[in-house]
């Protein structure tokens, strides 16, 4: 547990040098770079805007569910349940498109089905005062086991063109984006501007360093966390909607594991697993730090698996660096108080 | 009488209602109460209640470790590669070799937990990667099926002694080892100290830094152990092996009444609540019940059980806002 992490509320940002070297955004912008100039040099089919394009499919539904995550584990909450939200999403919408939805409907029906898995396990966290952890361990378990109940070992397969093709094409022709890439910039601002723009965003920093501080001072801490909960949800639902039109199917283990990669983008993207920091630019540098490495890396034949090896280093090296380099800085005569 | 059921109430209850979980399917169908069918069900749930008693040690002092199905199947498979390599080496030398590679893993994560300070949620998932990539580095990504390993190596887990395998043998040693560890060594009780007050317990003198070297290592050799169970009883090893099983085994945990906030759990609810798990599964198929509704029902379960353990831990004391009970219940941390 980081007492530091918890207890420093800054009023504006550090002006010293050496701590705005140290700030997270800056640390990820020099991987990111490095990321980019080392497959660069690596392969020449790296900076090809087409194959970039087609990478961004690879992790842009991902991002999207981030986004909800960095906002649940900055008031010191997890959501590991999203992953099987995305399979009940495929599933409701699987059923919706037998009955002949237009798309709109399927999108639709996906955001609320996401919606109300999310304000379930909202209900769950805030009514009976549950660990987060421990609740949505169970509803992931309740949600995929619902995807097996209802498909066992069959898959919902021919969805209608006008639905798969919104995810399969390029939105726009030049410069050629796809449609989930799009609604993850567009969300990211938008979640960036309420975190850090408004009393709100504000008010998840307060619950994040103490949440009985921030209930003392007139802070709707349950409401807010049950907010919290619903808008991850959504965007899982939204996020399998995504994933159902560009893969064009269902199966009950669709998406597997992705609770553990969204954790990781949002970890590596410096929001504070002890709650009460991180940013929004710092988690979407994340997801193109984590997403453009696996890009370069799959260019050089490394195989899926010894990829994930090679993130997970990545993920605790990024997390020991600053701590280690803050530990040095702490030994020289500055104010040192280590914990 | 009534000391008892204060203290060991929760237990009672699990206990009792496992005994009539049972007895229900057991009624609709009575092959299930065969002393058979009972002893499969205590072998099917062996590894993980072993896997479920080294995490509730982890859990107690306020960590996770989500890195152990991972390292079960990387211990797993060093073993069966060795087992290919040197089909005459004795079990007792399988098994030591599958612990010491598990503790080693479980080290690592400890290490970097106690000594850099980074939180061991984030720790053990960067680590569920690396170690489940790493299975398939040492493998070259092949599937090492029974043909290629010893026939001593496979038949151990089968064996049995006075009717019963030597799988919940070796779980019924660890499960006693833990008690006499949690309840009668200093080191021990240390950790439910640590869990409900780690500044106290610093105060008091206990080493946290040691603390979590120890109790990630003690994990990671159950891991290895129960690697080398795991590959002998089913005959396989291959990189996927026992993918996800860490969540069933915090879930085990959690059905057992142990805290996810530290210093709360028992040796008898842990098993109780691997038990729950294992009779689910095998009773769903005796019952004429699709196996697909297996997951969601043992989500209901955690479910439930989370919601009635959580009321059993509202301490008394004056609380002034729902928040501060919260906290006290113990939240992530």
């Amino acid at each position: 547990m980081s007492d530091a992490a918890r207890y420093q509320v800054l009023d504006r940002a550090p002006t010293q040098w050496r701590d705005r070297l140290l700030r997270w955004e800056t640390i990820l912008l020099i991987v990111l770079s490095a990321v980019i100039v080392f497959n660069t040099l690596q392969s020449p089919y790296f900076l090809d805007l087409y194959n970039l394009s087609d990478t961004t499919q690879n992790f842009s539904e991902k991002a999207i569910v981030a986004l909800g995550m960095a906002l649940l584990i900055l008031v010191r909450e997890i959501d590991l349940s999203v992953a099987a939200i995305v399979a009940l999403a495929s599933l409701a919408i699987g059923f919706a498109a037998r009955a002949g939805l237009a798309p709109a409907g399927l999108f639709a029906v996906g955001i609320l089905v996401g919606l109300a898995c999310g304000a379930f396990n909202g209900f769950l966290v805030t009514a009976f005062g549950l660990p987060s952890i421990v609740v949505t361990i169970g509803t992931m378990s309740l949600y995929r086991g619902i995807a097996h109940v209802a498909l066992g070992d069959q898959a919902i397969t021919g969805y209608p063109s006008p639905y798969t093709d919104l995810a399969q094409n390029f939105l726009i022709d030049w410069p050629p984006i796809y449609l989930a890439f799009v609604i993850f910039i567009a969300l990211a601002l938008c979640f960036g501007a309420v975190l850090h723009l408004t009393a709100w965003g504000r008010a998840l920093y307060a619950i994040g360093n103490n949440p009985v501080a921030a209930r003392f001072s007139g802070i709707r801490v349950d409401r807010i966390r049950f907010v919290l909960f619903a808008i991850t949800g959504a965007l899982a639902g939204l996020a399998g909607a995504l994933l159902t039109a560009r893969i064009g199917s269902t199966r009950p283990n669709i998406a597997l594991g992705w609770e553990l990669e969204i954790v990781t983008m949002v970890v590596l993207g410096g929001v504070s697993i002890a709650g009460g920091a991180g940013t929004v630019p710092g988690v979407v540098l994340a997801v193109f730090v984590l997403g453009l490495t696996t890009f370069g890396m799959t260019l050089l034949n490394v195989p899926g698996i010894v990829i994930n090896v090679i993130l997970g280093c990545l993920l605790i090296a990024a997390i020991a660096a600053p701590i280690v380099l803050r530990r040095a800085g702490a030994m020289r005569p500055r104010r040192g108080r280590r914990s | 009488m009534t000391r008892l059921v204060r203290r060991y109430g929760r237990e009672i209850l699990l206990a009792l209602i496992l005994v009539g979980l049972v007895l229900a399917v057991g009624a609709r169908a009575p092959v299930f109460l065969t002393p058979g069918s009972l002893n499969g069900v205590l072998t099917d749930t062996a590894i993980l209640a072993m896997m479920a008693l080294a995490q509730m040690v982890v859990i107690l002092t306020r960590g996770i470790d989500l890195s152990v199905a991972a390292n079960l199947a990387l211990s797993g498979m060093v073993v069966a590669l060795l087992s290919e390599q040197a089909p005459q080496l004795p079990v007792i030398a399988t098994i030591l070799i599958a612990t010491a590679v598990g503790a080693w893993l479980g080290f690592l994560n400890g290490a970097l937990v106690a000594f850099v300070g980074i939180p061991s949620i984030v720790v053990t998932l960067g680590t569920l990667a690396i170690y489940r990539g790493l299975v398939f580095v040492v493998s070259g990504g092949r599937w090492i099926s029974s043909d290629k390993m010893a026939p001593n190596f496979l038949s151990f887990p089968h064996e049995t002694l006075l009717g019963v395998s030597t799988l919940v043998w070796i779980a019924a040693l660890v499960a006693v080892a833990m008690a006499l560890f949690l309840g009668r060594t200093r080191t021990g009780r240390g950790l439910y100290a640590v869990g409900g007050n780690p500044v106290a317990a610093r105060y008091c003198g206990i080493d946290l830094d040691r603390q979590q070297l120890l109790v990630f290592t003690l994990s990671g050799a159950v891991s290895g152990l129960c690697g080398y169970l795991w590959v002998a009883r089913f005959g396989i090893a291959y990189t996927e092996i026992a993918l996800g099983h860490e969540l069933s085994v915090i879930a085990a945990c959690v059905i057992g009444g142990v805290s996810i906030g530290g210093g709360i759990g028992t040796v008898t609810g842990t098993l109780l609540g691997a038990l729950f798990l294992g009779v689910i599964v095998n009773a769903l198929p005796v019952i004429n019940v699709s196996p697909f509704w297996q997951m969601a029902i043992s989500g209901a379960v955690i479910l439930a059980a989370v919601v009635i353990n959580a009321r059993a831990e509202k301490r008394r004391g004056k609380l002034i806002l729902p928040e501060a009970r919260r906290e006290a219940a113990g939240a992530l941390s």
